[in-house]
């Protein structure tokens, strides 16, 4: 034969091959990684044992010996050091929770504001924006809690408010609610009240879809829920009664009182939040076309059903992922509450406890992991939400 | 048709001029303040809010403040005391620096500043060598200047350091720190290799997930754990690190938000090209996708700078804890209102002035349609 035999095709070095490359990289760069840590958890165990420190989440039941000044769950100064975690992790999610609740009104507030046709009201809604958040948020609440809530005067000239809420330099005192025997029962009935309101609606929306005809199930929802419970406190007789505080020599007895850092902490946080809620929410509502709303006038919605059926659906879509990462923000911030004393998980956990045993590593560990679960979660529902909203496209 | 005892053809009736009540000054009142009952209610209520929240500010910070002296006995009015003010003055900007030691940080102010200045001269060339002495030269001359200990300066230990020059360095070694971490971050975390995308995922999310407080707290008592016996950071060096980790991660976030904004084809035309990763990536890639971003590292470092004043929780003093010592001294108390009116007004004009420079940016940058 005279045509040549064809010689194989040339096989480039190994290490020019990128799959062997790609392998080859990644065992350095997790070797190095492996040794990296190694490195570092040799010399953290040899200088916990020549400190004489502990490890070990055992300490998490020895008697923690120290008072908290705000806990919503039962402590004293006897229970573990688990417990008085635990108080800081509920207080870290209360002021979180609160804060978010003012923080999404007031943004929302002001981002309609924002955007008003009235041009006074417009102005100060953006000068509240740009002063608020060109400010760092510990140096708003080092001004609420040591220039504002701690020059109140003294609990005998506190500042009264509706009569029965008292501001002064302890905090702030309000009715607290005592229920009686018979509460459950409303409570029972508020529940039922919302299920059949949920079952009404989804009835309505069926029939409206087959039929065309409408039925007012808001309202038929809203009667029912008010209606519900408002009888069964009727017939067990009002089994709520409220425990107003009293002015009794230098200080107030009864009622609940807000300790002046957990106030100080829920103002700055809501108001800083709202700063960026309100430009969230504004640019939401922009990015809605005012073909949208012609479109909407066209087939013949008034001004309240294009606002309810066509601008705010569509304006959510936008306005939900940067909330959540608002809300978000919200709550890691709430640990500036270490600056002002307010007893929540890093001042509690990663503050005294830390101080009293000595076990850094476990205590930042499980800090750290405590705002990772939540930001996770918060995550987990946005992209969940995201996904649900995402406009489906042919 | 007639009007006022005139009569027109139809179509030859002169133009008439707009309604008083439309143009000048009436004009925009009723369209703007007084549009519809409503919004006239809304107009006087916020203008009554106005003038009961304004003048009483007015008041206490110009009309009846303290201006002058030097001592406490010189605050005798009802205001403001802004002897207070003047008299922390050099602790606000400088902390415990040493007096005849100032200079070394106003040369490197000057040297920023002159530096900034020529990258904002349109048509200089040279500018990428400017930008590079900014990033790279200037941080080793600050060092130098600042730290001390050679070329016959003495030695200023990091404990002194404090005030809003200290804020600055924090903020400034954040940025210039996280900018190729956060690069190489990002890149990883788009990267084919599943073991480097796993790692970087990791540690972005982790930075990202928590708070920065515990990240300073992990670098004050963690920090230590983790060195080898008789070697030790200062106190300065582990909130850096710390304050490196977690902005490195957010940077990293913004950078990859430019390349997932890039379209396919651009990666696809670099690699017909020939051009191997590093050079797509450097030339092609992120030549383009960093210019993309740059606002949103504006706005990183305004976070990161509202951020520093965290540090004063460990124990250092930048400008907000300067204020907060000087407002806890036995001879100065009571006038922490005027120290943090101080503080917010400084914090605000850096952080107002880089948002409008951002903004700025965003609209010189956006060339598209």
């Amino acid at each position: 034969m005279a045509v040549d035999q064809l010689a194989p095709a040339a096989r480039p070095p190994l290490f020019y091959d990128p799959r062997v490359r790609a392998i080859f990289f990644q065992v350095l760069v997790l070797g190095l990684v492996v040794l990296g840590a190694a490195y570092l958890v040799q010399n953290t165990l040899s200088n916990l044992a020549r400190q004489g420190i502990a490890s070990g989440f055992g300490f998490l039941d020895t008697t923690a010996g120290f008072s908290i000044s705000m806990s919503l769950i039962q402590y004293s100064e006897e229970s573990s050091y688990g417990r008085a975690f635990l108080v800081g992790l509920v207080n870290t999610l209360l002021v979180s929770g609160i804060g978010v609740f003012f923080a999404t009104l007031l943004g929302f507030l002001i981002g309609v504001a924002r955007l008003s046709r009235n041009w006074l009201v417009a102005k100060m809604a953006t000068v509240y924006i740009e002063i608020l958040r060109n400010i760092p948020l510990l140096l708003q609440l080092f001004f609420w809690y040591f220039a504002v809530l701690r020059a109140l005067p003294s609990p005998r000239d506190s500042v009264a408010l509706f009569g029965s809420f008292f501001l002064n330099n302890r905090g702030l005192s309000s009715p607290s609610p005592i229920f009686e025997p018979g509460f459950s029962s409303v409570i029972v009935a508020f529940v039922i009240a919302i299920l059949g309101a949920v079952l009404v609606a989804r009835w309505a929306r069926k029939r409206q879809e087959a039929t065309g005809d409408q039925f007012p199930s808001f309202w038929a929802g809203t009667g029912v829920i008010v209606a519900l419970p408002l009888l069964a406190a009727i017939f067990t007789g009002f089994p709520l009664s409220w425990d107003y505080p009293e002015l009794r020599g230098f200080n107030f007895v009864g009622g609940m009182v807000l300790i002046p850092e957990f106030v100080a902490l829920v103002v700055a946080l809501s108001t800083y939040t709202a700063a960026f809620i309100a430009e969230i929410v504004r640019a939401g509502i922009m990015s809605v076309s005012h073909g949208q709303t012609e479109a909407a006038f066209a087939l013949g919605l008034r001004r309240g059903p294009t606002l309810r059926l066509v601008i705010i659906p569509q304006a959510l879509r936008v306005i939900i992922p940067p909330l959540t990462s608002q809300y978000l923000n919200l709550t890691k911030n709430s640990s500036l509450a270490a600056a002002i004393a307010y007893p929540d998980i890093v001042l509690v956990f990663a503050g005294t406890v830390l101080m009293q045993t000595g076990q850094a590593v476990e205590i930042i560990a499980i800090t750290m992991g405590c705002y990772l679960v939540i930001s996770l979660l918060i995550s987990g529902f946005m992209n969940w939400y995201n996904q649900k909203m995402a406009l489906v496209e042919r | 048709m007639s009007e006022q005892g005139q009569s027109y053809e139809t179509g030859q009736h002169p133009d008439l001029p707009a309604p008083v009540t439309t143009t000048g000054i009436i004009g925009w009142f009723r369209q703007n303040l007084f549009a519809t009952v409503p919004n006239a209610v809304l107009t006087v209520l916020a203008a009554l809010f106005l003038l009961w929240f304004i003048p009483p500010i007015i008041d206490w910070a110009f009309i009846d403040a303290d201006w002058s002296g030097d001592t406490r006995e010189a605050c005798t009015r009802e205001g403001a005391c802004w002897v207070f003010i003047k008299f922390w003055f050099r602790q606000l900007m400088y902390g415990r620096y040493p007096v005849e030691e100032l200079w070394r940080i106003n040369l490197a102010y000057v040297i920023a500043v002159v530096a900034g200045i020529l990258l904002f001269v349109p048509g200089l060339r040279g500018k990428p060598w400017i930008g590079l002495f900014l990033l790279v030269g200037f941080p080793i001359i600050a060092f130098f200047l600042f730290v001390g200990g050679s070329f016959g300066l003495p030695e200023i230990e990091t404990p002194l350091w404090g005030g809003l020059f200290l804020t600055l360095v924090i903020s400034a070694v954040g940025i210039v720190a996280s900018l190729p971490i956060g690069v190489v971050l990002a890149l990883g975390r788009r990267s084919s290799m599943p073991v480097v995308r796993a790692l970087c995922i990791t540690f972005i999310e982790l930075w990202r997930g928590v708070p920065l407080i515990t990240v300073l707290f992990m670098a004050s008592v963690m920090f230590p754990l983790f060195l080898p016996e008789g070697m030790n950071f200062d106190k300065l060096i582990r909130a850096l690190l710390g304050v490196m980790f977690f902005s490195s991660a957010y940077m990293a976030e913004v950078v990859r938000g430019g390349l997932q904004a890039l379209p396919k084809g651009q990666y696809e035309a670099a690699q017909a090209l020939g051009l191997n990763y590093w050079k797509m990536m450097g030339l092609v890639i992120l030549a383009q996708a960093l210019k993309m971003v740059i606002p949103g590292i504006v706005n990183t470092f305004i976070g990161l700078f509202k951020d520093t004043t965290l540090v004063l929780i460990i124990g250092l003093f930048d400008f907000l804890g300067m204020i907060q010592l000087a407002g806890t001294n036995p001879d100065w108390l009571g006038f922490a209102i005027e120290g943090y009116v101080f503080a917010a007004f400084g914090f605000w004009i850096f952080c107002f002035s880089m948002s409008r420079y951002s903004q700025h940016l965003e609209k010189k940058l956006h060339t598209g349609h």
